[in-house]
């Protein structure tokens, strides 16, 4: 996906200004909030839940080198391989040459998020493969030529009506007078259009939600059913994962299942919960002759022993986003790359480098709403802090920034002088906006007073208030 | 060095251990083998009446639509049954597994029956579940040469057959069962934890049914 995080404020003035986007956002706001404070109310265990999967995953990490082997062990007893891939260029290698080994044509592709990130299909696309997305959302953003604006959703930022046209320019061979007015009328044509690319592909390609080391098992959740047809027709599965899927036991997995569809969707549990181990068995009558794991680094390796080491806790299920007031306002794609939201915000500086995603960390009011639903335990918000330090420190924050944080820290480091020039500022600004109780024109202020108005201050500053009550006390 | 080398070094490295330590070797050798069971909803560790009654209720919840049939040899009749209310054909594919061939098909002999994986031309599938776990209304069904996995997904409406005594509280315990059916650290080749009827909210956020695998998934639970 071609990175354009560096241009996140035209991005952003660009998503405020699209009034097709802003319709589908509403979906956003209303559709996942209420239905996850729903559902983890209704399970008395859930935070209970949430503190063991950050320890399943904190004690994963620290010994994540020896669950590597012991995961690796079991795929092959059971039939399987698994490759191991530095970089995402080695990744879509591997991939590639598996697919070529068997002379395959058509590729099917469940919803991967790592398969977005190191850019599989354009990959295996120069290389002469047909990729084909099922997952409905990522099918529609692919006929689109487009990358998600959700991890779980991957095309919230669309309307009924953009795809219905999308459909009708692609799907040339149906009747042209078809109703395509309602969602199910689109759903039943996907259908019908991916079951032939279904039962037609040469190798199936899925990402996974866990590999388990008790087993050797990958596991994928789902609600079509697409990641099971994707991995059980062709004669060749594929598994892209990376690193930090690796769960101890099945044990594991189920504590952080409990959270990840509660907290994703609203759902008790995803409608396909599906563990697969290995290629067909002697005697089986379906299912794949080759099965194989490609295990991806991609840079997450140096984050463990860092303060970035709890990002590798996430297991993609949203709510960070669903919940985000930016994200709301600008959806994913401003965001410029796979990863949206506050988890994007934290993990695309580690991938693509702090130089070229710097906006993104700053884009966020830090009220906190991401950590309080994060099943994790990320500390999302100090994340992000620590982001903003360290652009600062390799002097890549803008120049006005580093003048404002200069001017500031000279006062904040001078109590005396700090409290008499906001004392001063208050009684000033108090004085010339008391007629309207509010500017819509403050000098060095524009960025705010372009949009919206500045209250005039009506009393002392907080300082002054404060020292009042407690003399009050 | 190649990419297992390097990336297992890496990992090393910034986690700053060898690899070989024993106490880490340990810990690792001993979770894999206790299988730690961690919190387990109160909800689902009830008597077996009322944990079959709320397998069902948490089912119907999912969307799938369920029955309760006292006895195996009212099987076939019930799939008949069903299948004439939704004004299907009396026609159905199901895998060989023992439970389902030991039933007494005879007694709906208008029913059409084949047997085996399906290529997708099956509108009926019938499958037999391996376990039911009650705090969700899950079925889990375990692939193998009697059980094709592609029933669980082609065929527009997906009858499961389920034991009453086949129903768990939690996923752990149902995941004791599958490793002391194939042994510690062995699974079949697929395991489906299936959860209702397929569904996408992928346009709009809109709910709806059938996106890639059944639209219907109706559960019979037996006993």
């Amino acid at each position: 996906m071609h990175l354009t995080s560096p241009q996140f404020k035209s991005n952003v003035d660009h998503a405020l200004h699209d009034a097709q986007l802003q319709k589908a956002l509403g979906n956003v706001r209303a559709g996942f909030i209420d239905k996850r404070a729903k559902a983890a109310a209704a399970l008395p265990e859930f935070e209970a839940l949430r503190d063991n999967a950050r320890d399943i995953k904190d004690h994963t990490l620290a010994h994540l080198d020896l669950y590597l082997e012991a995961y690796e062990k079991r795929v092959t007893e059971s039939g399987g391989h698994v490759h191991f891939a530095e970089t995402a260029k080695d990744a879509c290698a591997i991939i590639s040459s598996i697919c070529k080994s068997v002379g395959a044509k058509t590729v099917t592709k469940g919803k991967s998020m790592i398969a977005e990130e190191i850019g599989l299909n354009d990959f295996l696309e120069a290389d002469g493969l047909t990729t084909v997305e099922t997952d409905l959302g990522e099918y529609i953003i692919q006929l689109r030529h487009e990358g998600p604006s959700h991890i779980i959703a991957p095309a919230v930022h669309l309307n009924k009506e953009q795809v219905e046209a999308d459909f009708r320019r692609v799907h040339k061979d149906l009747p042209g007078d078809r109703d395509l007015s309602e969602p199910a009328s689109l759903l039943s044509e996907a259908r019908a259009v991916l079951r032939e690319k279904f039962l037609a592909a040469d190798v199936g390609i899925t990402g996974a939600n866990f590999l388990i080391a008790e087993t050797g098992t990958s596991v994928i959740v789902t609600n079509e059913g697409n990641g099971d047809l994707t991995q059980i027709l062709p004669k060749v599965h594929i598994v892209i994962a990376s690193v930090e899927k690796i769960t101890p036991t099945l044990n594991d997995a189920s504590q952080i299942l409990r959270l990840l569809a509660r907290s994703a969707t609203g759902q008790d549990m995803s409608v396909y919960t599906t563990f697969s181990t290995g290629p067909r068995r002697p005697g089986d009558v379906d299912g794949p002759e080759q099965y194989h794991v490609v295990i991806l680094d991609n840079g997450r390796s140096s984050m463990l022993g860092t303060e970035f080491e709890d990002m590798l806790r996430c297991i993609r299920c949203g709510a960070c986003m669903n919940h985000c007031p930016i994200y709301h306002s600008v959806g994913g794609h401003a965001y410029g790359w796979v990863y949206p939201g506050p988890m994007g915000a934290v993990l695309t500086p580690t991938l693509v480098g702090v130089d070229k995603s710097g906006h993104l960390p700053n884009a966020s009011t830090f009220c906190g709403r991401c950590e309080s639903v994060c099943p994790m335990r990320i500390p999302l918000p100090k994340m992000m802090r620590h982001w903003r330090e360290r652009e600062f420190e390799r002097n890549l924050s803008p120049a006005t920034v580093r003048w404002g944080l200069s001017v500031w820290s000279f006062f904040a480091r001078r109590p005396k002088l700090y409290q008499f020039s906001t004392g001063l500022a208050m009684r000033a600004l108090g004085a010339f906006g008391r007629a309207k109780g509010r500017f819509s024109f403050l000098p060095l202020a524009g960025g705010w007073t372009k949009y919206r108005d500045f209250p005039a201050p009506e009393g002392a500053t907080f300082q002054q208030q404060w020292k009042a009550k407690r003399g009050a006390a | 060095m190649n990419g297992r080398e390097a990336v297992l070094s890496r990992v090393r490295q910034s986690l700053g251990v060898t690899g070989k330590e024993e106490s880490r070797r340990r810990e690792v050798a001993e979770r894999l083998a206790d299988v730690p069971r961690g919190v387990i909803p109160a909800r689902g560790q009830l008597p077996d009446e009322e944990r079959i009654a709320l397998f069902m209720k948490q089912a119907d919840k999912a969307l799938a639509t369920i029955e309760r049939v006292p006895s195996a040899e009212l099987v076939p009749e019930a799939i008949a049954m069903y299948l004439r209310s939704k004004n299907l054909p009396a026609e159905l594919k199901r895998g060989e597994d023992p439970r389902l061939a030991a039933l007494p098909w005879e007694r709906a002999p208008q029913l059409a029956i084949s047997t085996g994986p399906t290529g997708g031309r099956d509108l009926v599938g019938v499958s037999h579940a391996g376990a039911g776990v009650a705090e969700t209304g899950t079925i889990v069904m375990l692939s193998g040469p009697e059980n094709p996995s592609t029933l669980n997904f082609l065929p527009d409406y997906h009858i499961v057959v389920l034991s009453a005594g086949d129903i768990t509280g939690d996923y752990e315990t149902a995941f004791d069962k599958v490793r002391a059916q194939y042994g510690a650290g062995v699974m079949p080749r697929t395991v489906n934890f299936i959860t209702g009827p397929s569904r996408s909210g992928d346009i709009e956020q809109k709910l709806l049914l059938g996106a890639h695998g059944p639209r219907s998934l109706h559960i019979l639970v037996v006993g």
